[in-house]
């Protein structure tokens, strides 16, 4: 087992003293690996734990819920889900479809309009285009609160309280920069020779956008998707803000306002839809892995 | 889409042009129409709507009022700097709400990084399982912006909650309502925004795998223990990484609003210990209509995490190394 083509000095180490020693290393990495799968492992648990409990505690008896720190149920009751289902007038499938409505068509709008001013800014030239993109990427780091006040007198100037537009109108005007930017960046290392090599076969800016780009960036499609409603069905200060009628709330408006109607009285019920106000970020959760990871990694958006 | 495709598809002998020369200046024509075409406009379309409609035309709006005394109804009338000087002189609320959000960045922003630093670091030692351990140490950020998790942490740390319950196992049988004491409210949402570590340790993770092994080796042959190749060489090689979630997490934290909103039950109490700066511009913007005040306040935000941000970058070639630089 000469060396072949490895370094001499690698060569002198794995000779000598070697033999012994490789050995007890192997065993102290195998040892600190092992602690380290302990330490994880305990450590999660404590960190899942409250979330574990919440989901158990939806099936316990009001009472049973403030006894006992323990997991399982000792009476196992489903009373949380009926009489929570109904607790603040409207039944929480109002709300869920409120919310489902509103992050879809979300969705759609940042799919939309963050692909277009993408595009733009990756592969077409215009004027002030050095400026126009600073003033983009500047958008990122802006605090939303800003123009909070603002919008909403502009939004209540042309009577849109009171409706879903505020919610979904600004995705389609692509305030969201995170995704301009993330899929700038994902056009950017898209081959242009696809786009020249199209463009000499008589496509135009749009057709290339369509038919070549659109479809290539799907990855970046489908981060941007993912995280434009996980954000839009977590959101709570937008519809809190512009959403009076019951009827039209989303899931974390009716959330709080079962909190302001039972307050701390009915735990159970309250904790039973909480549950259910996280099942459909837990199926995005378990489905959209990938999308998940890179896109935490690549813009670091949360 | 249509127009386009005419427009390039309709080639000149197509059309009968039978110039050579024509077609060529046609051609030329197209050429450098295709390098300025009109439609990059058309693409940025929805984009300057919303730029000039909904950002900076706001902005520039939020701006004036904070000029101004406007409740929503009334006139707005210009009263200077008013708003300015009323806030740092005539409004404890306001230099209270600013302490608590310092305080919130200052000891939540660190803690969570850390936490997230560690784990990244115990993961990635080519365990096994590290997907599944991410993806565990990852959802409580999916999660953690959400109203049920400040409802669930307002029952764990409340007088009867599971955090007392766990307590009492351990013998301290009349631990306080963490929730309902001014000295420990704030604490708890701290403990929040550290428990969703997950997304800058994701990055860190993706950062660590940047770092060449071959100096891990080197230093090993050098005899360096953990401490050193943690200090020596992950540290600054993660240097940029570390910055950028400073940066990133420093200004999501300055904007926390829905975990003090849910927690305190909107009022910020009890006795103002979580009266967050997101809060109290909200309180005075939707329920005392003070919109001119709120707009000051906002203006104040903005600078300050300028600032921040500007006293992160302007350190950073003081401890952030980029591979490649000496």
């Amino acid at each position: 087992m000469q060396a072949k083509g490895r370094p001499v000095t690698s060569q002198k180490l794995l000779t000598g003293r070697a033999g012994r020693a490789t050995k007890s290393e192997a065993r102290i990495r195998k040892t600190r690996k092992l602690i380290a799968h302990v330490l994880i492992i305990a450590f999660g648990s404590l960190m899942l734990y409250p979330l574990v409990w919440m989901l158990f505690a939806s099936f316990k008896p009001q009472d049973e819920i403030f006894s006992s720190p323990g997991l399982l149920p000792q009476t196992w009751t489903i009373d949380n889900f009926v009489t929570g289902w109904t607790g603040i007038g409207y039944p929480f499938s109002n709300f869920f479809l409120n919310s489902f409505v509103v992050a879809a068509t979300c969705v759609v709008g940042n799919l939309f309009s963050c692909s277009l001013a993408a595009y733009a800014f990756a592969r077409l030239e215009f004027r002030f285009k050095p400026v126009l993109f600073g003033l983009m990427l500047g958008t990122i780091m802006l605090p939303f609160h800003v123009v909070l006040v603002p919008q909403y007198i502009l939004f209540h100037t042309i009577n849109w309280t009171n409706t879903y537009l505020p919610l979904v109108v600004p995705k389609f005007l692509a305030v969201d920069a995170f995704f301009i930017f993330l899929m700038v960046q994902f056009i950017r290392g898209l081959p242009r020779e696809l786009d020249d090599a199209a463009t000499v076969d008589g496509c135009g800016p749009i057709a290339v956008f369509w038919r070549i780009i659109l479809p290539l960036m799907r990855p970046a499609l489908a981060v941007t998707a993912v995280f434009t409603f996980i954000w839009t069905w977590n959101d709570f200060l937008t519809p809190l803000l512009y959403l009076t009628d019951r009827s039209k709330f989303t899931v974390p408006v009716a959330l709080n306002a079962f909190l302001d109607s039972s307050g701390a009285s009915s735990w159970g019920p309250m904790f039973a839809m909480s549950l259910l106000s996280l099942v459909p970020l837990f199926v995005v959760f378990i489905l959209a892995q990938k999308q998940l990871v890179s896109g935490i990694a690549t813009v670091g958006i949360k | 889409m249509a127009i386009l495709d005419k427009d390039v598809g309709v080639s000149p002998a197509k059309r009968g042009v039978p110039s050579g020369a024509a077609a060529q200046r046609k051609s030329a024509r197209q050429r450098k129409r295709k390098k300025h075409p009109p439609s990059a406009w058309l693409f940025l379309t929805p984009w300057l709507v919303g730029i000039v409609g909904i950002t900076l035309g706001p902005m520039i709006a939020s701006l004036w009022l904070s000029f101004t005394n406007y409740n929503l109804l009334g006139r707005q009338t210009f009263i200077g700097v008013d708003n300015y000087v009323r806030m740092f002189t005539d409004d404890p609320h306001f230099l209270n709400a600013a302490g608590v959000t310092f305080r919130y960045v200052l000891i939540s922003v660190p803690l969570q990084l850390t936490f997230a630093l560690m784990v990244a670091v115990l993961l990635n030692q080519g365990l096994r399982g590290l997907t599944f351990y991410r993806s565990v140490y990852y959802l409580p950020s999916l999660l953690g912006s959400s109203v049920a998790v400040a409802l669930l942490w307002r029952e764990v740390f409340g007088g009867q909650g599971l955090v007392n319950q766990a307590l009492a196992l351990l013998g301290w049988k009349d631990a306080p309502n963490w929730i309902a004491t001014p000295q420990h409210a704030l604490s708890t949402i701290i403990i929040l925004n550290v428990w969703t570590f997950g997304s800058p340790m994701v990055i860190f993770l993706a950062g660590l795998r940047q770092v060449p092994t071959d100096l891990y080796e080197a230093a090993s042959v050098d005899g360096a223990g953990i401490w050193a190749k943690f200090w020596k060489i992950t540290i600054p090689m993660l240097s940029p990484v570390i910055f950028f979630n400073l940066v990133l997490q420093m200004i999501h934290a300055f904007q926390a609003f829905t975990q003090a909103y849910i927690i305190s039950g909107g009022n910020g109490g009890p006795v103002d210990s979580t009266l967050f700066y997101t809060l109290y511009l909200y309180q005075k913007a939707f329920t005392d209509f003070d919109m001119g005040y709120a707009s000051a306040m906002a203006w104040v935000l903005l600078f300050v995490i300028a600032i921040f941000t500007a006293i992160a970058f302007g350190t950073s070639n003081r401890w952030v190394h980029y591979a490649g630089e000496r």
